[in-house]
């Protein structure tokens, strides 16, 4: 038996004058938020207060046949230039992977059939992985089992070797979940009604998604595009035995070739350089021109989401 | 009367084909391509397993050895062994032996005898580190100065490849990150979605989520070159770089994952939870602590599994932040080197197909079926959550 009298000793729910747990629960739980922001700002304020001196248009656009330990000289274009190859090859490949995946789970795929929860369960896991795992994947199924396959009988090995191409796929492989939700989403944030009045017209499910659908959805595809880059940008785990080079005189030219790396490059300075007292403004500038590139990325990607999910509420 | 007839077929023309894709067969084709693409992700879990794992199969199955020492027999002995046994003892692969002649054989016959005469004297030389005994097992090394049975030390003459010490490594600097992070994330989290107002709402869940955007090359950078000196002042340990300092900045890649997480979980309690409370004379936090925290609890223990996930995989800030000294101890003020630095610092020196090479694919194996098994029960939990709020369970 269940006497309101026990409700009431177990919830205790009478209002007092001043309710001082109440201040300090909202106290310790909004200053856990603040801490987490500040930890944030002492970050990227660190960054941009000891790597404004020598972030300049010269440092930027320098290139790699100077020391790139020397403060006056040294410059990032390489850096920028191999990860901005890298992340542009891995979009061609992970966007109409992701898309196609998302569009299947929303449009055609019964939520509750098995085939779909083994599809999202394995989305999920993907998400999961240690990057570095993602590396040792691209080691052992691009270079030396794709790659050396290419390679069968050649003497000098062409793609049985790191390559730009082969980070690419790897990281492709890495962001596919991230592509994937994002579409989703924004799929689901289009109203029934639209895809109704479409087939209803007699339009056929594949036209009714290909002209009203897919149109309708492209800002959640783009953030999904957006959040792919910004992550894979500042990735450098999978890329460590994939393509990454610890210096090249050329610029990356065919698929094939190796490159360098703004995260790996940071990377590279904080734990081998000569002499950490004199390079450090080259690191910090580096991490600041890394930053510049997945924040503002992930600002962006932030924005549109949050318009997607405004229209999202409004529609249903 | 005749049977009732089945109508749910009526829909289902010859062989799946629907009525209308019969006068577009293209349709159906590109639909089929559909299918088959959204595949993808189950392909890739299953061949990162199987790649990763298909390395490592030869010390799964103990058939690699890396003693340092391996004895030679004498030439009536290997005079009696069998095709099979003589191709044992020369380590080669079925393939490999039938390539060869006699001469060939019996110069390397003679190469191993070099080989032995050559070896270390140390009467460690002829222990296979490569074994699972020795993977997972104390031994008591002649050289080691300080004593220690477990030894990671894949370098010189004799190698040692205990696993203990990264095992115990990334449990450390996984149980600082957690401890760290798990609660404030979720007093974060509690704040965001229950006590904050919607106008605040809107600025702070996108702000904090923005941490997840900062590169983890950064946090292991920022933990290394700021939080490092800024700790050992404040704290004044021995060690600059340890297990502490690494978990402090693996906490700030594990904070935005649990809070977005258990955000997402306390959102989606039903408003009318909530409001039943607040009805019934609750303050808003009498209703967030105790009505909707645990209606969510599936959740929140969901996000804190993940974040666990999170944590024992990252590797960059394990990499740059932890001192990487492969020591035995508990101390967390102790230089640590982790299962996930480790293989990014030694995959590039270690001899392609070698026993090295392929011990460090077998702790990536471990990791990969740890996150799966964190990540699977991550999924059911959410599930189960998501069946309870909607009332079916």
């Amino acid at each position: 038996m269940t006497s309101p009298a026990t409700i009431s000793s177990k919830l205790d729910f009478r209002t007092r004058g001043f309710d001082f747990a109440s201040f300090a629960f909202t106290g310790v739980t909004g200053l856990a938020t603040l801490f987490i922001l500040l930890l944030l700002g002492i970050i990227l304020a660190n960054v941009v207060w000891h790597g404004w001196e020598t972030f300049s248009w010269r440092f930027l656009t320098g290139g790699a046949d100077q020391d790139m330990f020397d403060v006056r000289k040294a410059g990032v274009l390489p850096m920028v230039i191999g990860t901005a190859l890298r992340v542009l090859l891995m979009t061609l490949v992970v966007l109409p992977v992701g898309v196609i995946t998302a569009v299947y789970l929303t449009e055609y795929a019964n939520s509750t059939a098995l085939t779909t929860r083994i599809i999202r369960g394995a989305v999920n896991n993907l998400a999961g992985v240690p990057s570095i795992v993602f590396g040792l994947f691209g080691l052992g199924f691009f270079i030396s089992f794709i790659g050396r396959g290419l390679d069968a009988g050649a003497a000098e090995p062409l793609w049985g070797k790191p390559a730009i191409l082969w980070a690419s796929l790897t990281l492709a492989v890495m962001t596919l979940p991230l592509v994937i939700v994002a579409t989703e989403e924004s799929l689901r944030a289009i109203t029934p009604g639209l895809r109704e009045a479409s087939l209803a017209l007699g339009a056929t499910k594949l036209e009714t998604i290909l002209k009203i659908v897919l149109p309708e959805a492209l800002p959640g595809i783009l953030t999904g595009g957006i959040l792919a880059v910004g992550r894979a940008g500042g990735e450098v785990a999978p890329i460590l035995f994939t393509g990454a080079a610890y210096y090249m005189r050329d610029l990356p030219k065919a698929p094939t070739d190796q490159f360098m790396d703004l995260g790996y490059h940071v990377f590279i300075l904080s734990t081998q350089s000569p002499d950490i007292e004199k390079t450090r403004p080259i690191l910090f500038a580096t991490v600041l021109a890394l930053l510049l590139l997945t924040m503002s990325l992930n600002l962006v990607a932030i924005l549109v989401r949050a318009r997607v999910r405004r229209k999202m509420r409004a529609g249903h | 009367m005749s049977e009732p007839r089945d109508t749910t077929k009526r829909t289902v023309g010859w062989m799946g084909i629907h009525r209308g894709h019969r006068a577009r067969p293209a349709e159906w084709l590109a639909e089929q391509g559909i299918f088959f693409v959204s595949l993808t992700a189950i392909l890739m879990v299953f061949l990162i397993f199987v790649f990763v794992a298909r390395e490592a199969l030869p010390i799964v199955l103990g058939r690699m050895d890396s003693a340092a020492h391996r004895p030679a027999l004498p030439d009536e002995q290997v005079a009696l062994l069998t095709p099979d046994g003589l191709r044992d003892y020369l380590g080669l692969t079925a393939k490999e032996f039938a390539g060869l002649d006699k001469e060939a054989i019996q110069s390397l016959i003679e190469v191993r005898k070099e080989e032995a005469k050559e070896a270390p004297k140390s009467p460690d030389a002829k222990i296979n580190g490569a074994a699972w005994r020795y993977l997972l097992g104390p031994h008591p090394w002649s050289d080691s100065a300080t004593g220690d049975r477990y030894v990671w030390q894949p370098v010189g003459a004799i190698h040692k490849y205990n696993l203990v010490p990264l095992f115990i490594g990334t449990l450390k600097t996984t149980a600082v990150a957690l401890l760290f992070a798990v609660p404030v994330a979720l007093a974060a989290a509690i704040y965001v979605s229950q006590l904050a107002r919607p106008t605040l709402r809107e600025w702070l869940k996108p702000a904090v989520e923005l941490l997840a955007g900062v590169p983890s090359v950064v946090l292991g950078f920022f933990g290394l070159m700021v939080m490092a000196s800024f700790l050992q002042r404040g704290f004044g340990y021995e060690s600059r770089l340890n297990a502490f300092v690494a978990g402090i900045a693996l906490g700030l890649a594990v904070i935005p994952v649990v809070f977005s997480i258990a955000e997402d979980a306390l959102t989606s309690v039903p408003r009318a939870y909530s409001q039943a409370a607040l009805a019934l004379g609750a303050s808003k936090w009498q209703a967030a602590w105790q009505i909707v925290l645990p209606a969510a609890a599936p959740g929140v223990f969901a996000a804190v599994v993940l974040g666990f996930g999170r944590a024992i995989g990252e590797t960059m800030v394990v990499l740059m932040a932890s001192g990487n000294a492969s020591i035995v101890s508990w101390s967390l003020f102790d230089s640590t080197r982790s299962i996930t630095a480790t293989i990014a610092a030694e995959l590039a020196e270690a001899v392609f197909g070698g026993h090295h090479y392929r011990i460090l694919f077998l702790i990536g194996a471990l990791l990969f079926v740890a996150t799966f098994l964190t990540n699977l029960a991550g999924d059911l939990i959410m599930h189960r959550l998501k069946d309870r709020l909607e009332g079916k369970r």
